[in-house]
């Protein structure tokens, strides 16, 4: 009876395997199946024709423009911010409240960041509809992300190279640039990459902040589309599943070349960690 | 056979330097004055009062637990980075209470340490023993070399790693690495340095090299050691004092705690029977 | 020997010492001070209508027509369809994903997991609008064949696309917290004679049981916040749904369909939209935070 049971349950996790397993490998089929005639050189780095047959390289440039301006402003701040709640703070209520706040920003889903950086940066700042204004509100996107993985790779850090530095007459400052962080990098570097795939995927926030404009940005002060809006656009008001598909290549590429690297950095850190 | 020529050869040198020792002048380099610790609401020292004296190896046993490694870190305040340590009570170092002094940095240069395990960075050799001056903004790479080689001497060590001063330091075997860890102690030129237990995760063969060094190095230094294996104390120390329960119960010269103690604790656990 | 003056450089050091720990202490601050604008902006604008323009908050959350150009502004079948969205999406996700981490985890040989596992982690991060574009080209044509529907855009669609949305979401996390479990849980167990497959759903299972919730909390999250791909499939219809197969607009689409246009009212109503799912998903977070902490007993 009970090995009966136990057959129908092992079936069971079978079949929800190759299940997961069936599905996932045929959405990239079919992406890779309806997308791949269109991948040739003209098509990454064209440029966009509304008729139709254009490239993507507005949106390449566009999403670039994206990956860079937040990381450059999120990067600093959450490095430091993760410093300040490993290293400098004591436990108490402040060190609660910033974990909260850290931890509700992680659970927001997008949407709600477009709504804000919609009524704050595009109207309040008067940012306009923009790359710029886009940017800032991914920064806060993945603020939380670069504070955790930095906070995961600081814990990794052996608490005798702090005793060993400060036992020199080091300040916890010096001990921070010249041991903490160079050890921590991986890490911290994992996290950054991690960023750039959450923000390679983020849609709905960047479309109600940076429009639509379809063409390669002047400043960033221009409306753009980064390479997902436009897989979105194309599909939803021309239903060209090709041309989205063909972008959908791309972004899996990204998004494989950025795991790798991750995967990289982590062995990295492993090896590191004696 | 190869152990007991090195041990009986280290035996002498020690000797021969703990006759030098005794002329030393007997100056008071660290008192400490009813001095209380608490991790929060626990206890952890009771009004210990002591006198270490200058130039000399004084060693604290006792068996785990005892507080005698929190005593050691309360010297170059290290306890200052655990959050909800209460101290009261006086120590001065030098005529200086180091608890009223605001410079933690100049007393833990003048204050070096090393730790129960080698905790060099990931950096070269020579990167690791001139970390401590390059801190204190020295940048001459004349001056580095030479405070790097004089340190790595100091630590008799030199000649074992003058070829490989730029590979890191973590290739090196655990005794190398702790007398580079001495080595990058002495680069800040202290007066005093502090040993938590420096021995305790090396070989005897690596443990005899830092006896003698230590037993060579209290000619410059006053050194404080913290130590579990009491024969090393025995070695190495001209004064030691017995810790137990955060309360130091006998401090003496080590011959008198080693040949006649005067508290029964102390002997029961210099012959073994507990800890 | 030439020691720069120590007291004097010292007092630099301290100097910055200090400062760099409040610059270190704005940065963290900077989340609370993001948090806070956010709540501030999306309230402030979505309360308006109802504290300075005499709409009934009632009315916007339980009236059935949405009208922006009457003036009408009900949300009550955008709230159902969230609902059913993300609860069928759980119903459908989660057993498959849960299941599939289990035998990733217990079942599986090791060379054959280690290659699934970070293929499923990697299509963690493939962006989402590529699950509404399979979705739109794939599920929505099956359906409207397969069960003569006049059109495929449908409720069951959008549970489907946000189903396979959350998969590898709620495989890697059950899977971390599952391979987490002692190795002595599974080996009292194997010792009293209970099968491999017994140890696994009687032990190991409740032993990963707040990770799992972890995983499901992350898939709800990612399905009842997702947007784009949700817009391509749901066929964005104003209506309480009543079967699988009706076109809906849960909450998240009708933001991003109006605030193109929107202005004025229309547009502090699309915030308030924003407040409610924001509330949902607080909601939602704590339920689930009382459950883990009570299963923690």
């Amino acid at each position: 009876m009970r090995s009966f049971k136990d057959n129908v349950l092992r079936g069971l996790l079978w079949l929800a395997a190759l299940l997961t397993i069936a599905i996932l490998v045929t959405i990239v089929g079919y992406i890779f199946y309806k997308g791949i005639g269109l991948i040739s050189f003209d098509f990454i780095f064209g440029d966009y024709s509304p008729t139709g047959g254009g490239g993507i390289w507005p949106m390449i440039v566009t999403t670039i423009y994206t990956i860079v301006i937040s990381l450059v402003i999120a990067t600093p701040i959450g490095i430091l911010a993760a410093v300040y709640l490993q290293e400098y703070a004591k436990q108490g209520r402040l060190v609660r409240m910033i974990r909260f706040a850290t931890e509700s920003l992680t659970g927001i889903p997008s949407i709600i960041y477009g709504l804000f950086g919609a009524v704050f940066f595009v109207t309040t700042l008067k940012l306009g509809m923009s790359i710029i204004a886009a940017s800032l509100t991914l920064t806060i996107i993945i603020l939380p992300v670069i504070i955790r993985t930095t906070e995961e790779s600081l814990k990794t850090v052996p608490r005798s190279y702090r005793e060993g530095s400060l036992a020199l007459g080091n300040t916890k400052l010096q001990t921070l640039y010249k041991v903490i962080l160079p050890s921590a990098m991986p890490g911290i570097l994992a996290g950054i990459i991690l960023s750039i795939g959450r923000i390679v995927g983020e849609s709905a926030a960047i479309f109600l902040t940076a429009g639509t404009v379809a063409a390669l940005p002047e400043s960033i002060f221009s409306s753009a589309r980064t390479l997902t809006v436009h897989s979105y656009l194309v599909t939803q008001e021309a239903g060209d599943i090709e041309l989205a598909a063909a972008i959908g290549i791309v972004l899996i590429v990204i998004i494989l070349i950025l795991n790798l690297l991750a995967t990289l950095l982590s062995k990295i850190l492993n090896k590191a960690d004696y | 056979m190869v152990m007991t020529t090195l041990l009986s050869k280290h035996n002498k040198k020690v000797k021969e330097d703990l006759q030098q020792m005794t002329e030393s002048n007997g100056k008071t380099k660290i008192s400490v004055r009813d001095l209380n610790l608490f991790y929060g609401e626990k206890q952890a020292l009771y009004s210990l009062s002591l006198d270490i004296q200058e130039k000399e190896v004084t060693a604290l046993i006792g068996p785990s637990g005892c507080g005698k490694s929190t005593f050691l870190r309360t010297l170059n305040r290290m306890n200052d980075l655990i959050d909800g340590v209460n101290i009261t009570g006086d120590i001065t170092i030098d005529n200086e209470n180091i608890y009223q002094s605001t410079d933690v940095i100049k007393l833990r240069t003048k204050v070096g340490m090393v730790f129960q395990k080698a905790n060099l960075f990931p950096m070269s050799i020579y990167d690791n023993v001139a970390y401590g001056p390059r801190g204190q903004g020295i940048k001459s790479k004349k001056e580095l070399d030479k405070i790097v080689e004089e340190s790595l001497r100091g630590a008799a060590i030199w000649d074992e790693v003058k070829d490989r001063l730029k590979t890191s330091a973590l290739g090196l075997s655990g005794g190398q690495q702790q007398r580079i860890c001495i080595a990058r102690a002495i680069a800040m030129k202290p007066e005093i340095i502090l040993m938590d237990e420096p021995t305790s995760a090396l070989d005897p063969i690596s443990t005899l090299k830092v006896e003698e060094l230590i037993a060579d190095m209290k000619k410059d230094y006053t050194i404080v050691i913290v130590t579990h294996n009491m024969q090393q104390a025995a070695r190495v120390s001209d004064k030691t004092a017995f810790f137990l329960n955060g309360e130091v119960v006998e401090f003496d010269t080590t011959d008198k705690i080693f040949s006649v103690p005067k508290d029964q604790r102390t002997e029961d656990y210099i012959t073994g029977r507990f800890g | 020997m030439a020691r720069p003056p120590v007291e004097k450089a010292n007092k630099r050091k301290y100097m910055l010492e200090k400062l760099s720990g409040r610059v270190f202490l704005f940065c963290a601050l900077l989340s609370v001070i993001s948090l806070l604008l956010i709540i501030g902006f999306v309230f402030f604008k979505g309360i308006n209508p109802f504290v300075a323009e005499g709409y009934s908050f009632i009315n916007f959350l339980f009236g059935d027509d949405w009208v922006p150009s009457e003036d009408q502004f009900g949300i009550f079948p955008m709230i159902v369809a969230s609902i059913y969205a993300t609860i069928g999406a759980l119903i459908i996700g989660v057993p498959i994903g849960l299941f599939t981490a289990i035998f990733l985890a217990e079942i599986a040989p090791k060379k054959v997991a280690k290659i699934i596992s970070p293929a499923v982690q990697l299509l963690a991060g493939i962006p989402s609008v590529l699950y509404g574009v399979f979705g739109l080209a794939v599920i929505v044509p099956f359906l409207q064949n397969n069960l003569g529907l006049a059109k495929g855009q449908s409720l069951i669609a959008v549970i489907l696309v946000l189903a396979i949305m959350m998969l590898p979401t709620v495989v890697t996390v059950s899977e971390t917290a599952i391979r987490a479990v002692p190795k002595s849980y599974r080996e009292g167990s194997l010792a009293l004679g209970v099968s491999h497959i017994g140890t696994i759903f009687r032990v190991v299972v409740p032993a990963a049981k707040s990770g799992i919730l972890t995983a499901v909390v992350l898939g709800m999250g990612r399905a009842i916040g997702e947007t784009m791909a949700v817009i391509l499939v749901a066929g964005n219809s104003l209506i309480v749904p009543t079967s699988l197969t009706d076109s809906v607009r849960p909450l998240t689409t009708n933001i991003a369909l109006e605030m193109g246009y929107a202005a004025g009212v229309h547009q502090e109503m699309l915030f308030a939209t924003g407040i409610v799912l924001f509330s949902f998903i607080l909601i939602l977070n704590f339920v689930l935070a009382k459950i883990s902490a009570k299963g923690g007993n």
